[in-house]
């Protein structure tokens, strides 16, 4: 998927939460992208964010840490 | 095998809980009070003579042939009109009866056709039956006075016949022998709330018109086939009896249409249906049916149907035909190809929702057991992915909550991005009986939909809100009913966290959120807004049906939970006549989503992280299951585009013409090594195929359809599969072929290893389908006759939750380059793709789609009505004929999607939904401008079609179509 594309819905995802209770939002984020992102878009995500994490929401850049990085190996 | 005979009690059942007790011809019988005599009579056994009778609709009383007499009571009263009380007396044979009966027949005679042998209804005639039944044995009088049966009288003309009516393409409307019974005029307004028919004219010289003097055709008819069932003479005949004769056995199935699954008799000769005919005791339907399910089945027998299976090396070879083991050990050997090259995550698989539960369930254990990763998605990722997650977020379970019998209890209806009317007829048409009997309609849509305002029935509200602010007026309901106090404070405390609706409310209460607020951006008029959720929240009974136009949008999921934030809020959940109630596009979207379509979910909607789950399904089948959630169709796309996605299965589904932003899927496809298609037709999709595997279609197989209320209903097999297997067989040969160890002979095997494997279908096997008919899920052994109603005592998950929904625009905006904003939706005689319906008499109603545009920004561009124009957006162009109306508002388009030399999804872009990736069909900024002939991309379309569907025969190359 284009890098673009990819932050875009990373993004949409964060705006979604961004208007819920404080407490839900960075583990809403992660636990989303963990529960229905395939390893291949995760692996993406890292190999944009671990470079750079302009264009992302800070709350994605905040869910890092807790959304699981899959092995290098192809899904 | 015989023909399945339904009873006809005459009148409707009443539904008073109170009963009577009295005695027709010395047999007691109790009935329930409102019972006719003649109803109660038939059940009691005793048929009394009846013509203008029947069961789908209120009695007339005008034949006078069902005449008792009473003991007590003057006269011989008709027994269809007459209601029962206590401890009458009734007699239905009495010499007085007799002699009034056969002169009633006697007139009925004089002016019928007397050629009964050669009529297509001889055998299924009611008036034939009578004259038998009440001992006609000669008839006085001729044709030679004033009659309806001859066309010329003496060598004149004889003003009072009409000729036959045949422009309906499925029946004939055959004037000479209409007994005037008027019973289809009483179907065409009770059962279908169409009002296309009249009797025009009085006494003798009354007759039966659709419209004002018009033919079938050109009236409001819309070829529900219910003035056909009603009729007792071969007046109205469906024209494949004429073609065939009368059927001699029938089997009970289910329409593979639509999401409403109504059940229908396909009556046969031998393996040729010769009708469908809807079945009274189907649930879903009631013995109704729309023009699709009753007529639309002639696709099964096309000429276009591929019957062998085909193969070939690049996109750009002609067809070459193989046996099903070579295609077989094609695929076998490409797919392990593949993964050895690019990895086990580099194929997958799609389910269809037109497939049966068991197929679907058999594909995605290929994904799941044989290909070893989770890449398996539906194409209800396309339209009702939103729903599962917006509804398991807040209920627990991602489904409809009520069944369609709920809406007879109904006060108030909410309509949200739904025409059923169109899409879902039959329910549509129970919608309009209930609104007739006085319950309230608000439409939420962008489209002046037929429900708005159509014979007998208007909506209280209309609110017409910009495409794409959903949520924004549904918040602004919500700020009215908390602001205004009108929430249902006992339930929310009983049934919901009352802590997280404190939250809410003080959320959805922010002005921002009221409806003069959101006026400037929805355009829906705040005292609209207001009146609607003062309406919803007060006016009884109170139920959310809602369609595609929520979940199509990048903000689908949001809409949903604030549907289900409504229902919870006002109370309306858990009994009949409330709930939410997603209608499913496509007759087994909701089975094929139960079936564990999803990439990230096990059957019963478990997601795949849970290593107790995995285990019931990983000792069953014997392998490991991988814990990581697979690719959805358009990350397949993208993944293909990138080369670590090169071969996919798709069952049944057309993702060329159904998913957004044709180019991308096209480009996705292209990218692949293979592409397996396994359809009826070559639909566009197999145009980037390398293997075809011919489908069977819903009369060539068993299985089960769980329609839009959760509903487990069987398909029944009439035929043999003319393509040799049918799809179940041919997904388990694949699976036999690439190592697997299954051993199905039947489907009913799968339902039990569904049953065994996932809880909400614990109790569901075919035996106990025989004897209910059908179930709703959850069927287990704490409710062992299923579900009609779901949340009755609380919700699956415990509490409901209420969810916050802020409204944020969607990127895709209107702007100078591109001023409109095109919706898509779908009509009445087309289905889906259209890939079926455009291959039956149904193309008569929708030979092209359209483009609807408002006169006023037709005018502003020069465009006339049925011009034709390009449509543009920022992913293609596209071009097609305008269709001048003011159903749109200004700044608004619309069209449909069933014709690939269209491709309205060549329009369409990749925003997406942000929780489920279902795309935003329903928003798309576009541009309209006069145009004289296709756009470049649809004339190179058509070319790569032609080119790729060429199949070699032995010696020369031919265009499949
Ligand atoms: S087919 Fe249906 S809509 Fe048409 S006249 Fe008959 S009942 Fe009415
Ligand atoms: S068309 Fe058939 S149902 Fe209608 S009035 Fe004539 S006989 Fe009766
Ligand atoms: S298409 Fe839908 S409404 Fe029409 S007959 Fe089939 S299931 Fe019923
Ligand atoms: S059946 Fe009762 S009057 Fe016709």
């Amino acid at each position: 998927m284009s890098p673009d594309k990819l932050r875009y819905q990373a993004n949409q995802i964060a705006t979604f939460f961004a208007s819920q209770p404080e407490e839900e939002q960075v583990e809403g984020v992660a636990d989303h992208i963990n529960k229905f992102w395939d390893p291949r878009m995760r692996r993406q995500l890292f190999e944009i964010a671990d470079q750079s994490t302009e264009g992302f929401k800070p709350m994605v850049v905040a869910a890092l840490a807790k959304i699981r990085r899959p092995e290098s190996v192809a899904g | 095998m015989s023909l399945i005979q339904e009873i006809d009690y005459g009148t409707p059942a009443s539904r008073a809980e109170k009963t009577v007790r009295l005695v027709i011809d010395g047999t007691t019988i109790d009935v329930p009070e409102g019972t006719s005599v003649m109803r109660a009579s038939m059940e009691a056994g005793i048929k009394v003579p009846k013509l203008c009778a029947t069961d789908m609709v209120d009695a007339f009383g005008s034949c006078r042939l069902c005449l008792v007499e009473i003991e007590g009571r003057n006269g011989t009263p008709a027994s269809c009109t007459t209601p029962v009380a206590e401890g009458m007396v009734v007699h239905t044979q009495t010499g007085r009866l007799k002699d009034i009966r056969r002169g009633v027949m006697e007139l009925y005679i004089s002016d019928h056709p007397l050629d009964c042998l050669t009529c297509a209804a001889n055998g299924d005639c009611e008036l034939q039956d009578m004259a038998g039944a009440v001992g006609l044995r000669d008839v006085r009088y001729g044709y030679e006075g004033h009659n309806h049966v001859k066309a010329r009288d003496n060598g004149e003309a004889n003003p009072r016949y009409m000729a036959k009516d045949e422009s309906n393409p499925y029946f004939t409307y055959d004037p000479a022998k209409c007994i005037v019974c008027s019973r289809c005029v009483r179907a065409c307004e009770e059962v279908q709330g169409t009002f296309a028919l009249t009797i025009e004219g009085r006494g003798f010289d009354s007759r039966v018109s659709p419209g004002m003097h018009e033919s079938f055709m050109n009236s409001e008819c819309v070829s529900c086939g219910a003035c056909v069932q009603a009729c007792p003479t071969a007046t109205l005949t469906e024209k494949s009896v004429i073609a065939i004769g009368q059927p001699e056995h029938s089997v009970v199935t289910t329409c593979a249409y639509c999401g409403v699954g109504c059940s229908f008799k396909a009556e046969m000769r031998g393996e040729e249906v010769v009708r469908m005919v809807p079945w009274k005791d189907g649930k879903a339907n009631r013995g109704h049916s729309c023009v699709k399910g009753r007529f639309a089945w002639g696709y099964a027998t096309h000429k276009d149907r591929i019957l062998n299976p085909m193969v070939r090396e690049k996109i750009t070879d002609p067809w070459r035909e193989v046996t099903w083991d070579e295609a077989f050990a094609h695929v076998a050997k490409e797919f392990r190809r593949i993964q050895y090259q690019y990895g086990k995550g580099a194929i997958g698989g799609i389910t269809s929702s037109r497939c049966t539960n068991e197929e679907t369930f058999l594909v995605q254990k290929l994904v799941r057991a044989g290909f070893g990763n989770n890449n398996v998605d539906t194409c209800a990722r396309v339209c009702h992915s939103p729903t599962g997650y917006g509804l398991g977020k807040a209920f627990g379970t991602s489904a409809g909550t009520q069944d369609f019998d709920s809406v007879e209890h109904t006060d108030v209806v909410i309509l949200i991005g739904a025409n059923p009317t169109d899409g879902h007829p039959v329910f549509a048409s129970r919608l309009k009986k209930r609104l007739r009997q006085g319950a309230k309609l608000i439409v939420i849509d962008p489209r002046r939909i037929d429900l708005v305002r159509s014979a007998h029935v208007e909506a209280s509200h209309h609110l017409p809100l910009k495409p794409g602010t959903n949520v924004a007026v549904l918040t602004a309901l919500a700020h009215v009913i908390v602001t205004e106090g009108l929430f249902d404070e006992a339930f929310i405390r009983e049934r919901c966290d009352w802590s997280e609706f404190e939250d809410w409310a003080s959320f959805v209460a922010e002005p921002a959120h009221s409806p003069e607020a959101t006026e400037q951006f929805t355009g829906v008029p705040a005292e609209e807004v207001r009146g609607a959720a003062r309406l919803y929240a007060r006016g009884g009974n109170g139920a959310i049906y809602y369609g595609l136009g929520v979940t199509e949008h990048s903000q689908g999921s949001t809409t949903v939970m604030a549907i289900a934030n409504l229902a919870m809020v006002t109370g309306n959940i858990g009994r009949p006549g409330v709930g939410v109630n997603p209608l499913r596009g496509q007759n087994n979207v909701q089975g094929a989503c139960d079936m564990g379509s999803f990439p990230h979910e096990l059957p019963g909607y478990r997601h795949i992280s849970g290593a107790e789950v995995r285990d019931v399904f990983e000792k069953l089948w014997g392998v490991e299951l991988n814990p990581e959630p697979g690719l959805r169709i358009p990350n397949m796309l993208d993944a293909a585009v990138d080369g670590t996605f090169r071969g996919i299965y798709i069952q049944g589904e057309d993702i060329l013409q159904s998913d957004p932003d044709t180019r991308h899927v096209q480009a996705g496809l292209a990218a692949m090594e293979c592409v397996v298609v396994h359809d009826l037709f070559l639909n566009e999709t197999a145009n980037y195929a390398h293997v075809f595997l011919p489908g069977s279609t819903f009369l060539e197989k068993d299985g089960t359809f769980t329609n839009a209320e959760r509903r487990i209903n069987r398909v029944r097999k009439v035929m043999s599969p003319k393509n040799g297997l049918a799809d179940w067989e041919v997904t388990l040969k694949l699976a036999q072929a690439m190592g697997l160890n299954w051993a199905y002979s039947h489907p009913s095997q799968i339902m039990d290893e569904i049953a065994l494997t996932t809880p909400s279908f614990a109790s569901v096997s075919y035996k106990l389908l025989e004897e209910k008919g059908s179930v709703q899920w959850p069927c287990n052994e704490a409710r062992p006759d299923g579900t009609p109603v779901m949340h009755l005592d609380g919700f699956v998950r415990g509490k409901g939750k209420f969810i916050r929904t802020e409204y944020v625009a969607t990127d895709e905006r209107s702007g100078p380059r591109f001023p409109l904003l095109l919706t898509t939706g779908r009509i009445l005689s087309q289905y889906n793709v259209g890939a079926q319906t455009r291959r039956t008499d149904n193309v008569a109603w929708h030979a092209e789609d359209l483009l609807e545009i408002h006169p006023h920004d037709a005018e502003q561009r020069g465009i006339r009505d049925g011009d034709l124009v390009k449509l543009a957006s920022r992913s293609g162009e596209t071009a097609l004929r305008a269709k001048i109306t003011e159903r749109v508002a200004p700044g608004v388009v619309y069209t449909t999607f069933h014709h690939p030399g269209t491709q309205a999804n060549v329009i369409t872009t990749d925003y997406t939904d942000w929780a489920t990736n279902c795309p935003e069909y329903k928003v798309t900024a576009v541009q309209v401008s006069p145009s004289n002939g296709p756009t470049v991309w649809q004339r190179e379309y058509d070319a790569q079609a032609a080119q790729s569907r060429r199949i070699a025969t032995e010696a020369a190359l031919e265009p499949a179509e």
